[in-house]
């Protein structure tokens, strides 16, 4: 293994950090915009839970509206967080094409991998506290029940989900390199796609079976399945443990794929000039 | 060993023709793209603490040589070095030592000067006390006021934005600067003020500095030499004064507009309209 010298390591810090702190002065500037989507998705987290709290009278049979409520509402937080992370990845090109600074970015002497882990910080931190607020709100309407609940291992399952989103965003974020005018919207169906296969809301068992087998691949199948074991279900950390296994691998598999595949694009974008184009 | 601030030697870029370009990547699924010469058998060296410019109508290649120095394009023939560096093999270490400012500004408008400032800093790895002192010393030197500094760059003039680009760009400290068209649509005032930090930046730093320009004034007064390029091809390199005498005997007295139209056989002052 190389050993990067220190002033190396801190060049790297700091540019990895350049990337942090720029995205966290747009949301700050960009406020306006982010109070909107703050209020939409507190708004989207409610009315996907007042479902569930609802069920009972929709339905006229007796249902546990407790383990409804909880059943929706970690998915609905849990989605909305790998959203995040999946979409600030996805979008990195995309972004820099919108403001016309991708030229200047992809001219400084910044690694691919720099510049990646950089945007992926920022997308776990900025994930974090949108999805904490979110929930916050959230709770102040529902009394929930989450005694014996293992909370510290829906973290850690949460933790290896990110880890597996982090790499399906990297490979999605190809896209608008590939593809300036239409890439953006290609990640948005991968996000649907995402939404629809993964259990989000319900059960994969409901799917069709083709569905099934395209949940498999998904890490929010795992991501969800494992959170809601171990808040549902009070499973224990063996119980969990198949699941954080199953996304840090994905995980390991798709970040250096990744990584190599933006790699592949860029060298074809700087080849064909598709960086300058703006989308 | 003393390397060439840059070489380039038989540099060809050519891009695929509008609309026939295929939908993806992947040579094999058949459909050829149509081929069109933006840079065409570009050879050239620029020593260390020359003022280059390159002369030329829009869509003559100008701007496409300066991505290919940028690292941003790959070129299809030949090899570019900076300082010995091969901007294909070694852009990394290339990178380290370019700075590049555009016609257009390349900022985060919602972001103020000193914001985007720091981000360029941080990204060529500086540490952030540093980094805000340099800041605040190149804005002051710019006339740039600290209270404007704080603005977002959006509503800020196009040639207050500009400056905050050459400040960014000496920020950096490259020891080969870029400049494509970086005065074009300021006003006489701003232009005169790039034009003396272009000068500054060559005589306390020692940059050495490729212009890409359609004004003919600006290029005779800052430029050691000037390259005129037409149809992605140089058609002449030399001083403005050996280019203007080159005329002679009939045509005594000759300007850069003389020697362009003479060699290239197009207008100029058309092209600088449509910019």
């Amino acid at each position: 293994m190389i050993a990067l010298p220190a002033k190396a390591v801190r060049m790297h810090a700091r540019a990895a950090y350049a990337f942090v702190e720029r995205n966290f002065n747009l949301v700050r500037r960009y406020w306006g915009w982010e109070l909107v989507w703050l209020v939409y998705s507190i708004a989207n987290a409610l009315a996907i839970t007042y479902i569930g709290a609802g069920m009972q009278h929709i339905s006229g049979a007796v249902v546990d509206t407790n383990y409804l409520v909880l059943y929706l509402l970690v998915g609905s937080l849990v989605w909305g967080y790998l959203d995040i992370v999946f979409h600030s990845i996805s979008e990195t090109i995309a972004w820099e094409r919108w403001e016309g600074t991708i030229e200047y970015t992809f001219m400084a002497p910044v690694s691919r991998l720099t510049h990646l882990v950089g945007q992926t910080l920022f997308s776990l931190v900025y994930g974090l506290l949108f999805t904490s607020v979110v929930f916050g709100v959230v709770a102040l309407f529902f009394r929930l029940d989450i005694q014996g609940a293992n909370l510290l291992g829906a973290l850690a399952v949460g933790a290896a989900g990110s880890l597996s989103f982090i790499g399906f965003g990297i490979v999605a974020a190809v896209l608008p390199l590939l593809f300036p005018e239409k890439g953006s919207q290609m990640t948005h169906v991968v996000e649907a796609v995402l939404l629809l296969v993964s259990g989000v809301y319900y059960p994969v068992s409901v799917l069709p079976s083709w569905m099934q087998r395209v949940a498999a691949i998904s890490p929010a199948t795992y991501a969800l399945e494992g959170i809601r074991l171990a808040i549902l279900a009070q499973s224990t950390w063996g119980a969990l443990f198949p699941y954080m296994l199953r996304l840090v691998v994905m995980g390991f598999v798709t970040i250096p794929l990744g990584v190599w595949v933006f790699g592949l694009a860029e060298r074809y974008a700087k080849r064909t000039g598709r960086l300058k184009r703006s989308g | 060993m003393s390397f060439p601030a840059l070489e380039a030697q038989g540099v060809c870029k050519y891009f695929s023709a509008d609309g026939s370009r295929p939908l993806l990547p992947l040579p094999w699924l058949g459909r050829q793209a149509k081929k069109v010469a933006a840079v065409e058998d570009i050879s050239f060296r620029l020593p260390r603490g020359e003022i280059l410019g390159i002369l030329g109508p829009n869509g003559s290649g100008k701007s496409t040589l300066v991505r290919l120095v940028a690292t941003l394009l790959l070129p299809d023939k030949g090899w570019i070095r900076v300082f010995g560096h091969d901007v294909v093999r070694e852009a990394a270490a290339v990178k380290k030592m370019i700075n590049r400012v555009s016609a257009e500004a390349a900022f985060f408008k919602r972001l103020s000067a000193v914001e985007n400032l720091m981000y360029a800093a941080r990204l060529y790895g500086m540490e952030g006390r540093t980094a805000r002192r340099r800041i605040g010393e190149i804005l002051e030197r710019l006339g740039i006021a600290a209270e404007k500094a704080r603005e977002p760059l959006e509503e800020l003039s196009r040639g207050m934005q500009q400056k905050v680009a050459i400040a960014r760009a000496f920020l950096t400290s490259p020891v080969l600067l870029l400049l494509d068209e970086p005065t074009t649509g300021l006003d006489p005032r701003s232009k005169r003020e790039v034009q003396d930090f272009i000068r500054e930046l060559r005589a306390v730093h020692d940059t050495t500095v490729l212009l890409t320009t359609h004004d003919m004034a600006e290029a005779d007064s800052l430029c050691d030499r000037v390259a005129i390029m037409c149809d992605g091809r140089f058609v002449a390199l030399d001083t403005p004064a050996r280019l203007k005498a080159s005329l002679e005997p009939t045509h005594v007295g000759a300007s850069l507009e003389d020697v362009f139209l003479a060699l290239t056989g197009k207008e100029l002052q058309a092209e600088e309209e449509a910019a």
